[in-house]
C-alpha cells in the first residue's frame, strides 16, 4: 500500500493541490527553507557576538541594531516557521488523516488556503530585511513601546509592520489548519478508530489544534490592537508621558505596555507547547516501536498530553516576573508552572521506563530515528530541569533575560524540537519515497548535531549564572566584566558552526536518500500505525495503536487494521 | 499472522493501563464520523447523509470558538484600560476614562439584528422542512429552495440595514466630536464594532454566497450545508453582538 | 573580573546569600537528576530485553514521580518564602530613596536631597542636551535640591528603596551583584527594595532589549561606607541651591 502511496505522492506532488500529502510536504519544504535562514541568520549572530566588525559579504558591517534585527528575525522564522509549521502543519497534514484512516482531510480546499497563507505571511516576513531600517529590533517578543513607536529605533517602521502583517497572516493560517485538524480528528476517523485507540501523534495534534484556537486568536487580537496603536493613534499599550529621542508622543493617553505582554505570553507560552506536543507524541510512538514494547500506560500519557495542555494556558505569568506584575501574581504563576511540570516529568519517567531492557537485539539496534528519539528525550531532560529554576520568582529574578534563558529554551524548544523532527523524517521517509535514508550518515548526522548542540547550548548557562543578558550586540561597554566572556562566547560560535555544518549531511542524505536510498518495502519499521498499512476502502479498526512484543520471533506486532487473528 | 500468540506475562498488565484491553471486535459506535451513526447499517462503511453537514457545522463551531476568544481577548483590553489610569503632575491617580454614551440609534440596529436572526431561521427550517426536502430530493421541484430564498434575501437586507444603522451611528458620535482618536474609550467603541462590523459583511457575503448557491447547486445536501452554516454563522454573530452591546452600554 | 565568568560574581547585597544559597541547592539537584537520567538511559541501552522482566508495574512510574513532585513542591515553597521576604513588602519608611530613570540608552539615578522629598518632572520638560535629561521641573520648591547622577552610590548597610521608571521604552535595571532585576516600565513606578552590604563597585546593566545601544546600557553601582556617602552627596549638591527659583 505504501507503495502505492508513496508513487502517487511523487507524481503529484504538485503545488497547486488539495491533496493533504502533497500539501504536507509542501509545508515540510516551507520549513526547510525557513530553518535554512533561521540558521544562516544564527550564525551571523554568533559571529556578531565575538567579532562586532566583521563584514558579512555583500552586506558590510553589521551595526548593533542590525544584530537586533538579525536576533528578532532568528527567534520568529525560528518558533514560527519552523517549529510551528513543520510538526503542525507540516505532518499535521501528511500524517494525521492517514494514521486515522482518513482519506483526506475534512477541509481539503481550506487545507491548501492555510498553506499559501503561510507561504504569504513567510514572504512578508523576510520582505522586512529589504525595507528602509530593516527588520524590526525588538526581539521576538516586540514589547510595546519599542515596537509600538516607529521613531523608538531603526526597523520599528516600515520592518515592524511587516513583522506584524506577517503575525496576523499566520495566525490566520494556523487557525484554519486547527480548525481543519480539529475536525478531522474528530469526524473522519474511520470506523473503530475510538478516541483511546488514536495514536498518540493523534491526541498530540488534537490537544495541539484546541492550543492553537486559544493561542493564535488572542495573538491576532493582540496584533490588531498593536497595529492600530501604530496607525490608527489609538493607545492601547502606550502609556501617557511617554518621550521618544526626546519627542513627546501625542496624544497618547494611559496605555499599559503590561496589557501586550499579557496578551503575547498568554500566546506565548501555550506556543512553545505548541511546538513541543506533536513531538511527545511521537517520542512515545517511536520508542514503542523501536523497543517493540507496547506504550508503557497509554491512558497516562494521553492524560498528561491533556494535562499539559490544559496547564498550558495557566502559566503565562512566569515570563513577567520581574516584569513589573503584582508579586503576589507571581507566586500564583511560579505554583502553575511547576504543577506543568509534574505531567511533563511523568512522559519523562514513562520514555524512560519504556527504554530499560528496552534494546531488541531482533531489529536493528539503534536505527537513526531512534537515535534522534534518545536524542529528543536527553535534550528535553536538559532543557526540561531547567525550567523549575526559572519558575522560582526569586531565583528568576536573577537569570530572567539573561544566558540562561537562552540555554533553556535552545535546549528543550529548539533541540529537542529539531531532533523530533529529525527522528520524524527518518522515519517516515520510507512512506514518501519508498526508500529508506541512509543509516551511516544518520549517525554521523546525529553524533555531530549531539555534541555540537550540548557544545553551543550547555555553556550558555555558565554565562547566564555569570549574569550576561541576552540581546547584546556586543561584549564591549562601560562595565569591564563583559569582555570576559569572550573565550567563552567564541567556543559556542565554534560549536554553533559544527552543529549547523551538521545539516548538511542531513540535507545530502535527504537528496541522496530520495533517489539512491535502500529500497524499505511497505512497512520497513514494522509499525502498527494506519500510516503503514492503510487499506485503501472501508478500513475497520480493531485494536490499540501500540500492539508490539506479541511474539519471539518477528514479526512481533498486530497493525491495527488487521483482522483478528482467533477468527480466521 | 500468526494465529495463536502467547501473551506474555506483562501482556496482561497491559490490560490495566487500557490498550489491548478491550476485545478485539468492537462494534460500539465509534466518534468516527461524529453523530450516533452505527456504521453497520451503511454498506461498506459508508457514513450516514448527514455526516457531511455535521463536518461542516463543526468546523464552524471550532472556527467559531476561535473568534469569541478574539474577541474575548478585545473585552479584556478594554476592561484593563477602563481601570488604567496615570498620575498627573501632583502625583494624582487620575483616570482618563470618559463614559461614552451610545447613540439610541444602536438599540434599533439590536433589534434589526435580532430580527435577522429570526428569518435566516425561518430559511433555514425551510430548507430542513421534510416534505418539501423529498420532494426536491425526487425531482419533483425546489419547494424548499422557493420558500427559503425570499426569507435569505430579508436576512440580506436586514443585514445591511444593520450595517447601514452602524455607519449612522459612527456619524453621530462623529458629529458630536467623538472620532475614532478622541478618546480611549471612544477607539473602543469604533474597535469594537469595526471588527463585528467586519464579521457582518463577511457574513452577508456568505448568505449571498448561499443565495446563489441555493440556485446553483444540484445536490440537496449541499445547499442545506451552504444556508445552515451560513445561519449558524449569522445567528453566532448576532450572540456576539449582544455581548457586546451590553459591554458597550452597560459596562460605562 | 575574570575568574567569575563560570559562576554568578561575588554577592554584596544583605538578601543575595538566601538566593545564592537556594540557587545552589537547585542547581544541585537538577544536575543529579540530570545525570541520573542519562546514567539510566544509557544503562538502559546497554540491556538487551529479558521478558517479563521490565519496568511496566505502576510503581517505577509513580514512585519516581511522586519523588519528583515532592521535589518540586520543596523548591515551590523555599522559593516563595524568599520571593515573599523579598518582594511582599515595601520598604522600612526610613529607607533611601533613590529614583532610577531608564531612557534610551541611559540610566539616571536622582536622590531628594536635603528635604527628601523628590520634585516635579514634566515630560514637556525632556530636554538631554540642555541637562534636563528627567525632565524636572526646576520652578518646584522640592526640586532645587535634587541630585541627578549617572552612576549609582549607596552607603552600605542601609536599606535603599529605588523608585524605578522609564520615560521611552521598557528597559531592565539589573545589578548581578544585587542579586536585583526588575523591568522599568513606561507610565508606572516600580518599587523595590534590598540592602547593599559589601562596598565595592558593581556593574548596572540593562537588561531588556530596547533598541540599538540595548548592549551599551551600562553603568556602576558603588557601594561605600556612609562617610564617603554623605561626602559624596555634598560634594554633588547643586552648588546654585535656591537660585532659579
Ligand atoms: C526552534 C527554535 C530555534 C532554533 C532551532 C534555534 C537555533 C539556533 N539558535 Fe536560536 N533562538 C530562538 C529559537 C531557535 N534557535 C529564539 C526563539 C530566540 C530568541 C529570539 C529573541 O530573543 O527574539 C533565539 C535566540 C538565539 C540567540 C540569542 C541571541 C541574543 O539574545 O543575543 C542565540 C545566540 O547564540 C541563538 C543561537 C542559535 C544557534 C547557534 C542555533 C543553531 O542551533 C542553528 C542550527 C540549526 C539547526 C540544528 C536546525 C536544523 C534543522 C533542520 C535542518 C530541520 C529540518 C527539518 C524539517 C523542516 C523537516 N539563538
Ligand atoms: C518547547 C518549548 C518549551 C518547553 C517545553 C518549556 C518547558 C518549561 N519551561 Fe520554558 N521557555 C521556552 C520554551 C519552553 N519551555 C521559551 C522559548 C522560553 C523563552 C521565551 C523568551 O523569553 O523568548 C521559555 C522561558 C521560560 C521561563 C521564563 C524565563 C525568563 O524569561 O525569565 C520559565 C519560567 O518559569 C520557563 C519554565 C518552564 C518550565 C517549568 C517548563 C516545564 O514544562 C519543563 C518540564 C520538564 C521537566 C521538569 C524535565 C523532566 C525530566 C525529569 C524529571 C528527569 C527525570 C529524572 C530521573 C528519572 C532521574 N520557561
Ligand atoms: Cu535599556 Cu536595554
Ligand atoms: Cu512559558
Amino acid at each position: 500500500m505504501s507503495q502505492i502511496m508513496h508513487k502517487k505522492v511523487a507524481r503529484r506532488s504538485k503545488i497547486f493541490t488539495t491533496d493533504h500529502r502533497s500539501i504536507g510536504i509542501n509545508y515540510l519544504l516551507l520549513s526547510l527553507v525557513a530553518v535554512a535562514i533561521g540558521t544562516i541568520l544564527s550564525l551571523f549572530m554568533r559571529i556578531h557576538i565575538i567579532a562586532p566588525g566583521w563584514k558579512i559579504p555583500f552586506w558590510g558591517v553589521v551595526p548593533p541594531e542590525g544584530y537586533l534585527a538579525l536576533v528578532t528575525m532568528h527567534g520568529t522564522l525560528m518558533v514560527f516557521f519552523v517549529l510551528t509549521t513543520a510538526p503542525v502543519s507540516g505532518f499535521g497534514s501528511l500524517i494525521l488523516p492517514t494514521q486515522i484512516g482518513a482519506r483526506r482531510m475534512a477541509f481539503p480546499l481550506l487545507n491548501a488556503l492555510s498553506f499559501w497563507l503561510t507561504t504569504l505571511s513567510l514572504a512578508v516576513l523576510l520582505a522586512a530585511f529589504f525595507v528602509i531600517g530593516g527588520a524590526p529590533i525588538s526581539g521576538w517578543t516586540n514589547y510595546p513601546p519599542l515596537s509600538a513607536i516607529a521613531a523608538a529605533g531603526p526597523g520599528q517602521a516600515a520592518g515592524m509592520d511587516l513583522w506584524l502583517v506577517s503575525i496576523g497572516v499566520f495566525c490566520l493560517a494556523s487557525i484554519l489548519g486547527a480548525v481543519n485538524q480539529l475536525t478531522t480528528i474528530i469526524a473522519k476517523r474511520c470506523q473503530g478508530m475510538m478516541l483511546m485507540r488514536m495514536p498518540l501523534t493523534v491526541w498530540s495534534w488534537l490537544v495541539t489544534a484546541i492550543l492553537i484556537l486559544f493561542a493564535f486568536s488572542i495573538l491576532l487580537a493582540a496584533v490588531v490592537l498593536l497595529f492600530s496603536d501604530r496607525h490608527l493613534a489609538t493607545s492601547f499599550f502606550i502609556p501617557s508621558g511617554e518621550v521618544i529621542n526626546g519627542l513627546a508622543i501625542d496624544p497618547h493617553a494611559n496605555g499599559s505596555p503590561m496589557l501586550w505582554l499579557h496578551l503575547f505570553w498568554f500566546f506565548g507560552h501555550p506556543e512553545v507547547y505548541i511546538a513541543i506536543l506533536p513531538a511527545m507524541g511521537l517520542t512515545s510512538s517511536l520508542l514503542a516501536n523501536f523497543t517493540r514494547k507496547p506504550v508503557f500506560g497509554y491512558r497516562f500519557m494521553v492524560t498528561t498530553t491533556l494535562l499539559i495542555g490544559f496547564f498550558g494556558l495557566l502559566v503565562w505569568g512566569h515570563h513577567m516576573f520581574v516584569s513589573g506584575m503584582n508579586p503576589y501574581a507571581g507566586t500564583a504563576f511560579a505554583l502553575t508552572t511547576m504543577a506543568i511540570a509534574i505531567p511533563s516529568s511523568g512522559k519523562v519517567l514513562g520514555w524512560l521506563a519504556m527504554l530499560w531492557r528496552g534494546r531488541d537485539s531482533r531489529v536493528h539496534p539503534l536505527p537513526t530515528p531512534m537515535l534522534f528519539t534518545l536524542g529528543f528525550l536527553s535534550f528535553f531532560i536538559a532543557g526540561g530541569l531547567t525550567g523549575p529554576i526559572l519558575a522560582q520568582p526569586v531565583l528568576d529574578a536573577y537569570l530572567h533575560n539573561t544566558y540562561f534563558v537562552v540555554a533553556h529554551f535552545h535546549l528543550i524548544m529548539a533541540m529537542a524540537g529539531v531532533f523530533s523532527l529529525f527522528a520524524a523524517v527518518y522515519y517516515w521517509f520510507p512512506l514518501l519515497t519508498g526508500r529508506l535514508m541512509n543509516e551511516r550518515l544518520g549517525k554521523w548526522h546525529f553524533w555531530l548535531s549531539l555534541i555540537g548542540a550540548y557544545g553551543t547550548f550547555f555553556p550558555m548557562h555558565f554565562a547566564g549564572l555569570a549574569g550576561l543578558p541576552r540581546h547584546y550586540a556586543q561584549l564591549t561597554g562601560s562595565t569591564s566584566t563583559l569582555a570576559s566572556f569572550l573565550p567563552l562566547q567564541t567556543g559556542i560560535t565554534h560549536t554553533a558552526f559544527l552543529l549547523a555544518g551538521a545539516q548538511l549531511l542531513f540535507l545530502i542524505n535527504l537528496f541522496w536518500s530520495a533517489h539512491r536510498g535502500q529500497s524499505a518495502g511497505n512497512n520497513p519499521w514494522l509499525a502498527t500505525t494506519l500510516e503503514w498499512a492503510a487499506p485503501a476502502e472501508g478500513c475497520i479498526v480493531r485494536r490499540g495503536p501500540y500492539e508490539y512484543g506479541f511474539h519471539r520471533n518477528l514479526p512481533d506486532f498486530i497493525p491495527q487494521c488487521a483482522e483478528d487473528p482467533e477468527q480466521e | 499472522m500468526p494465529a495463536t500468540f502467547s501473551r506474555t506475562p506483562t501482556d496482561i498488565e497491559r490490560k490495566d493501563t487500557g490498550i489491548g484491553g478491550k476485545p478485539p471486535v468492537d462494534r460500539r459506535p465509534t466518534g468516527g464520523g461524529g453523530g450516533d451513526d452505527n456504521w453497520d447499517n451503511h454498506p461498506s462503511g459508508r457514513r450516514g447523509p448527514r455526516e457531511l453537514l455535521t463536518r461542516y457545522r463543526l468546523g464552524l463551531s471550532c472556527a467559531l470558538a476561535g473568534d469569541l476568544i478574539f474577541f474575548i481577548a478585545l473585552v479584556s483590553a478594554f476592561f484593563v484600560h477602563q481601570t488604567a489610569g496615570h498620575f498627573d503632575l501632583r502625583e494624582n491617580y487620575v483616570s482618563d476614562w470618559h463614559p461614552l454614551t451610545i447613540p439610541p440609534i444602536l438599540w434599533i440596529n439590536t433589534a434589526v439584528l435580532l430580527l435577522s436572526s429570526l428569518t435566516i431561521e425561518i430559511a433555514r427550517r425551510h430548507l430542513f422542512h421534510e416534505v418539501d426536502v423529498m420532494e426536491e430530493w425526487l425531482g419533483l421541484g425546489r419547494p424548499a429552495v422557493r420558500r427559503a430564498a425570499p426569507w435569505l434575501i430579508a436576512t440580506v437586507a436586514l443585514g445591511s440595514l444593520f450595517l447601514a444603522g452602524q455607519w449612522i451611528a459612527w456619524s453621530q458620535l462623529a458629529s458630536e466630536g467623538l472620532t475614532f482618536t478622541t478618546t480611549q474609550n471612544s477607539h473602543f467603541f469604533y474597535l469594537i464594532t469595526a471588527t463585528h462590523g467586519i464579521h457582518l459583511v463577511l457574513g452577508i457575503l456568505a448568505l449571498g454566497i448561499a443565495l446563489c448557491a441555493l440556485f446553483l447547486l444540484r445536490r440537496v445536501q449541499m445547499r442545506q450545508i451552504v444556508v445552515d452554516v451560513a445561519a449558524w454563522y449569522w445567528h453566532a454573530m448576532g450572540i456576539f453582538w449582544i455581548f457586546l452591546f451590553v459591554l458597550l452600554t452597560c459596562f460605562q | 573580573m575574570t575568574d567569575h565568568i563560570w559562576w554568578m560574581p561575588p554577592n554584596g547585597a544583605l538578601h543575595g546569600a538566601a538566593i545564592d544559597h537556594l540557587m545552589w541547592w537547585n542547581l544541585t539537584a537538577l544536575t543529579t537528576l540530570f545525570l541520573l537520567a542519562h546514567i539510566f538511559l544509557i544503562a538502559a541501552l546497554f540491556r538487551t530485553r529479558k521478558s517479563g522482566n521490565d519496568l511496566s508495574q505502576l510503581r517505577w512510574k509513580f514512585l519516581p514521580l511522586a519523588g519528583l513532585t515532592l521535589l518540586y513542591a520543596w523548591m515551590a515553597i523555599s522559593a516563595q518564602k524568599l520571593w515573599a521576604t523579598i518582594r511582599f513588602q515595601g520598604a522600612a519608611p526610613n529607607a533611601l530613596q533613590v529614583e532610577i530613570t531608564g531612557e534610551q540608552f541611559q540610566w539616571y539615578f536622582r536622590y531628594p536631597g536635603a528635604d527628601a522629598t523628590f520634585g516635579l518632572t514634566r515630560p514637556e520638560l525632556i530636554n538631554a542636551p540642555a541637562g534636563n535629561p528627567l525632565g524636572v521641573d526646576r520652578t518646584d520648591e522640592h526640586s532645587a535640591d535634587d541630585i541627578i547622577s549617572s552612576i549609582l552610590i549607596l552607603p552600605a548597610g542601609h536599606e535603599v528603596d529605588l523608585g524605578i521608571r522609564s520615560i521611552d521604552v521598557i528597559h531592565g535595571f539589573f545589578i548581578p551583584g544585587m542579586r536585583v532585576k526588575q523591568n522599568a516600565v513606561p507610565g508606572m513606578e516600580m518599587h523595590i527594595h534590598f540592602t547593599p552590604d559589601t562596598p565595592g563597585d558593581y556593574p548596572i546593566l540593562c537588561s531588556q532589549v530596547c533598541g540599538s545601544g540595548h548592549a551599551r546600557m551600562q553603568t556602576h553601582l558603588q557601594v561605600v561606607s556612609e562617610n564617603e556617602y554623605e561626602i559624596w552627596l555634598k560634594k554633588h549638591a547643586p552648588e546654585h541651591l535656591g537660585a532659579t527659583k
